[in-house]
């Protein structure tokens, strides 16, 4: 068989995979709009709940009214990076039957989908990181709420360890995604995992409450759970929280979970694509 | 060099029973019934390269099994295939980069994009230069007319507009082999016609090697030299249309509009089996008369206006190959 001359590397196409889904989920717009909406609404409420309880018991908190702020704004910016949806076409793909075009590529199936991945983690977040960090970090203190306000990181150290920290949780985010498209085609139907997974993760990756505010019988178990790596570390690397050479050990712990998740979902991806292709004539 | 070699390819799936009704649907969360549907039995063939083959069957008869198999999707319980050299499902990202797929009932374009932007992707991932991709797109586009097309976003597309871009979906890396999976299913007769001669076009001129499973029996006559006839997961035939009409029925048939109206229309070795008016419709042997020798025979006794020697339709001879095999047609 003369094969194709080989000319683009592989890393190429998955880059023009992602960029073809990014450029689909940018159409969203109405949708952004209602969650930049919504999540600002939200973020007030849970920082209005914090700072109430911080009122009550200024003293011996683990964290400062400044930390809880940032924590609570970057993750009301950052939550479509939060893995809790499954990849609707992947879905609609896998229902359909029409997943054996994507078995016809030439690529590996695990990372064509890992590259979609990343679009769907990081498009929706574009839209609607921005307006919200513009409204917490300069229109909330115009409006004379600056204790309520996003600063800054507090030195150039914690802002380059939020941005290697922040790409990491991307990375493990999308790592854990992968693990629900397994459930889906496992399952043939997102529906299941779209509601257990994010409800256990949303509170272990402290966005619900973040994680310092938890007993301190529990945070041994937290600071070593891997939902951690999410919200709770790139947050806090930001704020300030964790500073020094604990921020070189947080790091790693995101790449040690990052691995372990990427090969799970591998090895996972491997075992249930034989399922995948029974559906439909 | 043979270019497809499937020997004794067998395929058994599960299948959940539910039972009807509530009751049913109760009974069915403690316990599952599975049935087991052999979708393929022992299916061997070979293609040689540039062969165009029709592979026909009733639903559920193990087409789209076979095509799955041999596009790397699906792993067969026993048997061997090998394409090009290559065994599909090992190493199938390798391999599928030299074969195009379509199935007719599925797009492979992005959905959301722009049909040009679809067809750039897939430049990026079958890795194609830059020049030979613009190259091919254009004479793909050429031949099936797509120029106004290439900006609209796939799902505001017609089924027959989007069956040709899906065409040139599946040949932008120029595959050696291309499997068709109903291609023209749904298409009006103008769609049907653009892709029949486009895929005769491309068996001709680029030596590609066809395989086309259809339930559209013009498609067969239009295009196949050879055509594999599977039921129930077996082959049932494997032959030209011409030998598998001599072997199913060496019925002929003319049509015949005279002149007058003949009451008793009487010629030997031929049977009326239609007749309207002064139109008839008569049945002969053509082992035992030529058509030739009938035809002269029928003009020197009647006034005779039109005539049309017809083959038997090629549908009337599949369901004559499944009545004799014991399978119920179920299309």
């Amino acid at each position: 068989m003369p094969a194709n001359p080989d000319t683009g590397h592989l890393w190429q196409a998955y880059l023009s995979v992602i960029a073809a889904r990014y450029r689909t989920l940018l159409q969203y717009r109405a949708a952004a709009f209602a969650g930049v909406v919504t999540q600002l609404f939200w973020g007030a409420i849970r920082l209005m709940v914090l700072l109430a309880f911080f009122e009550l018991a200024p003293d011996n908190q683990p964290m400062t009214v400044a930390e809880i702020a940032a924590y609570v704004w970057l993750g009301q910016a950052l939550l479509a990076v939060f893995p809790w949806n499954v990849d609707s076409e992947i879905a609609e793909m896998i229902r359909s039957g029409s997943v054996a075009y994507e078995l016809t590529r030439p690529l590996n199936l695990y990372w064509f989908w890992f590259a979609r991945t990343i679009a769907l983690r990081t498009a929706p977040t574009t839209l609607r990181c921005l307006p919200m960090i513009i409204f917490a970090m300069w229109i909330m203190p115009a409006l004379g709420l600056d204790k309520w306000a996003l600063s800054p990181p507090p030195d150039w150290a914690a802002g380059i360890g939020f941005l290697i920290s922040q790409t990491l949780g991307l990375l493990l985010a999308c790592a854990m995604t992968m693990l629900m498209h397994v459930v889906l085609v496992w399952s043939l139907s997102g529906d299941g995992i779209n509601r257990i997974f994010p409800s256990i993760a949303l509170v272990l990756s402290g966005n619900i409450l973040p994680l310092p505010l938890f007993p301190d019988w529990m945070q041994s178990f937290l600071e070593l759970q891997p939902f951690q790596g999410l919200v709770d570390v790139p947050f806090r690397i930001y704020a300030g929280n964790i500073t020094g050479s604990d921020v070189l050990v947080e790091l790693a712990q995101q790449v040690f979970w990052t691995i372990i998740f990427l090969a799970w979902g591998y090895w996972a991806l491997g075992r249930v694509q034989r399922r995948l292709v029974a559906q439909g004539g | 060099m043979k270019q497809v070699v499937v020997k004794n390819l067998s395929k058994q799936f599960q299948v959940a029973e539910r039972q009807p009704g509530f009751v049913g649907s109760l009974k069915g969360l403690f316990h599952r019934r599975y049935r087991d549907i052999q979708a393929l039995d022992g299916v061997s063939f070979e293609l040689e390269r540039g062969e165009l083959v029709g592979y026909i069957g009733p639903n559920g008869a193990g087409k789209s099994t076979t095509i799955k198999i041999l596009s790397g999707i699906l792993v067969p319980d026993s048997g061997t295939c090998e394409v090009g050299g290559m065994t599909p499902w090992l190493d199938r990202a390798k391999y599928v980069a030299n074969i195009g797929v379509v199935f007719g009932q599925r797009t492979q374009l992005w959905w959301d994009l722009p049909v040009i932007e679809s067809f750039a992707l897939l430049r990026d991932i079958y890795r194609i230069p830059e020049q030979l991709y613009q190259q091919r797109l254009d004479e793909l586009i050429a031949i099936l007319n797509l120029d106004t097309l290439l900006d609209t976003p796939v799902r505001q597309l017609s089924l027959g507009q989007r069956m040709r871009c899906d065409l040139v979906a599946s040949l932008l890396h120029r595959p050696d082999v291309l499997f068709l999976d109903e291609p023209t299913i749904g298409l009006d007769a103008t769609s049907k016609f653009a892709v029949r001669e486009f895929v005769k076009k491309l068996n001709r001129e680029h030596d590609v090697t066809v395989i086309l499973t259809t339930h559209d029996m013009d498609d067969i006559e239009a295009l196949c030299q050879r055509i594999i006839i599977l039921g129930n997961g077996k082959i049932l035939n494997d032959s030209s249309l011409q030998s598998l009409r001599a072997n199913i029925s060496t019925e002929r048939r003319i049509k015949l509009e005279l002149q007058d109206n003949v009451t008793a229309f009487d010629i030997d070795h031929a049977t009326v089996i239609n007749r309207h008016g002064r139109t008839l419709e008569i049945a002969f042997n053509p082992e035992i008369i030529t058509s030739a020798a009938l035809i002269s025979d029928i003009v020197s006794r009647y006034e005779v206006l039109d005539l049309l020697v017809e083959n038997p339709p090629i549908e009337n001879l599949i369901s004559e190959l499944y009545a004799s095999n014991n399978i119920a047609s179920q299309s």
